[in-house]
């Protein structure tokens, strides 16, 4: 059964090009909130600190929070990307990933080759490969310009190509970045439709946004994340109506 | 239509325990369905190399070009320098230089196999190996444009290897281990400590002028024996031998095996210990 358990997860960033001596001198001068050094006198990051929770089947959390409170490095390390320094996660479930539109792109292929591409990063087969491209193509409707490089393509179209190639896949957990809110409005409509079916057939939502409305409509649960610790956990109502409080 | 790639009943099971690492497992599993997926690190490789030579009339003919001029160029020279004829010494010249420019070019290229997928490493979750056995490919696209030269060279000077010129291949195969062992190594360190990738290009170029390539071997005299200390002179040789001569001797294969045992124990040795800091490095 899909879920997803941390328990005291750490994830701290390693600033290995930043002189540490200039940098404790700008530590001193402001109270330092996340910047420390570790044992080996490495000046780290705390992007995440002894995050615990649990996420059952049928969950929409959102993650809440201020820039920079760690709510895209939790989705990358839900991923797998990053390692936990401490503590322990369990993800259970074929995991969808939307937190990067451009990842694995190739700006000097065209929208088909990256389709192709995409569906090796994916690990497809050939034939499973050529029907996402017949499927992307249809959905993103470029048409012609399918077998132009993306570099050529307008922002619009580039975000509608990433869109598409994103979406055709139902994972049981999906790691979703708020990026896909861009786009123009004829094909937001359809996005908008995508994206419900994609949310409702994956068995775990994790999203991490800054668009309260699509909080409301989307998520049964929030977690307000600030400066790398939770904050709030709970419905959704609860969680908004507190920040608005206090 | 909403494709399901994989349909698994249960799903996939991640889990990471900073308390209890499991490294070795882990690396072992990275490796293999690194290698299960070689077919995603030969399309990245095409790319790397089409990108390279994009709009370029002769594209990756290039690399087969300037290498010919090369050795034509260095040929006339050396041979007048070293009062040798010119069909002796350029059989000779041809495979050495391929052959160096080829691992020099690994060597150099090593170093930035994991720093330059930075954008993939930060975002997507993929098997490290994938990025060391892309780098393996993209050499080895060079190595196609450059090593026909040799075959080319050999007629124009009449020289005709024996059939034991196929042992080559098997030197060919110890230095694609190499290439690998080396493109995980070099490109983990280069990733955390930025100062290795130019150590390395100095390095390159003192190894090129110590090691045979140039020069024959013979004129060391006595001090031959100290040879197959050069890790780079001995695969070199393991290639280069089969094709100039009747083979490599014994001792250059066991030192060639014996310095390939050791990239490969170190690589992975470091790949355990590290794997899980490599997307905090580049």
């Amino acid at each position: 059964m899909p879920h997803i358990l941390a328990e005291g997860l750490a994830i701290e960033f390693p600033l290995y090009h930043v002189g540490a001596r200039s940098l404790k001198k700008r530590l001193l001068a402001k109270t330092p909130l996340r910047l420390r050094q570790d044992e080996s006198n490495r000046v780290v990051v705390s992007a995440l600190r002894d995050l615990s929770f649990g996420i059952g089947r049928g969950e929409r959390v959102a993650l809440v929070g201020h820039n920079g409170a760690g709510k895209t490095t939790l989705l990358r390390t839900l991923a797998g990307v990053y390692e936990p320094v401490a503590g322990r996660l369990e993800v259970q479930g074929s995991i969808g990933t939307l937190i990067d539109p451009a990842a694995g792109m190739d700006q000097d292929s065209t929208g088909r080759e990256n389709i192709m591409l995409r569906a090796l990063f994916r690990g497809l087969s050939d034939a499973e490969g050529q029907a996402m491209a017949e499927e992307v193509g249809r959905f993103s409707g470029l048409g012609e310009f399918l077998d132009v490089p993306v570099r050529t393509y307008s922002a619009g179209m580039q975000v509608r190509l990433s869109f598409a190639m994103a979406t055709v896949m139902a994972p049981e957990v999906l790691l979703m970045d708020e990026w896909f809110l861009a786009g123009d409005a004829e094909f937001m409509a359809r996005a908008q439709e995508r994206l419900e079916r994609l949310v409702s057939d994956a068995d775990i939502l994790v999203l991490a946004t800054h668009n309260m409305e699509v909080v409301r409509d989307w998520c049964t649960r929030a977690i307000r994340l600030d400066a790398g610790r939770i904050v709030a956990d709970g419905p959704v109502a609860a969680v908004l109506e507190e920040a608005a409080g206090g | 239509m909403l494709m399901r790639p994989t349909p698994q009943p249960a799903g996939p099971l991640y889990v990471c325990d900073a308390g209890h690492p499991r490294r070795l497992e882990r690396a072992l599993e990275d490796l293999a369905t690194g290698f299960r997926r070689w077919r995603l690190a030969a399309a990245l490789a095409g790319l790397d190399i089409r990108n390279r030579y994009r709009g370029s009339v002769l594209g990756p003919f290039w690399l087969s070009l300037s290498t010919a001029i090369m050795v034509v160029a260095l040929g006339i020279l050396y041979s007048a320098l070293f009062k040798l004829p010119l069909a002796d010494y350029l059989p000779f010249l041809a495979v050495s230089l391929i052959i160096w420019n080829l691992i020099s070019q690994i060597v150099t290229d090593a170093c930035t196999s994991l720093t330059s997928s930075e954008g993939i490493i930060r975002q997507l979750p993929l098997p490290y190996t994938v990025h060391a056995l892309r780098c393996v490919f993209r050499n080895a696209v060079v190595a196609a444009h450059s090593l026909p030269l040799i075959l080319l060279v050999f007629l124009a000077c009449g020289h005709l290897p024996g059939p034991g010129a196929v042992l080559a291949l098997p030197g060919l195969a110890l230095m694609a281990v190499n290439a690998f062992a080396v493109a995980l190594f070099l490109g983990m360190l280069c990733a955390r400590f930025r100062d290795i990738a130019p150590i390395v290009g100095s390095v390159m170029q003192l190894a090129f002028f110590v090691s045979p390539v140039i020069w024959k071997p013979e004129l060391l005299a006595e001090k031959q024996v100290w040879l197959p200390l050069n890790p780079f002179y001995t695969v070199m040789e393991t290639v280069r031998g089969p094709l100039l001569d009747s083979g490599a001797p014994l001792l250059i294969w066991a030192s060639a095996i014996g310095f390939t045992l050791l990239t490969c124990a170190a690589a992975f040795a470091f790949f355990v210990r590290f794997r899980g800091r490599i997307a905090f490095w580049v």
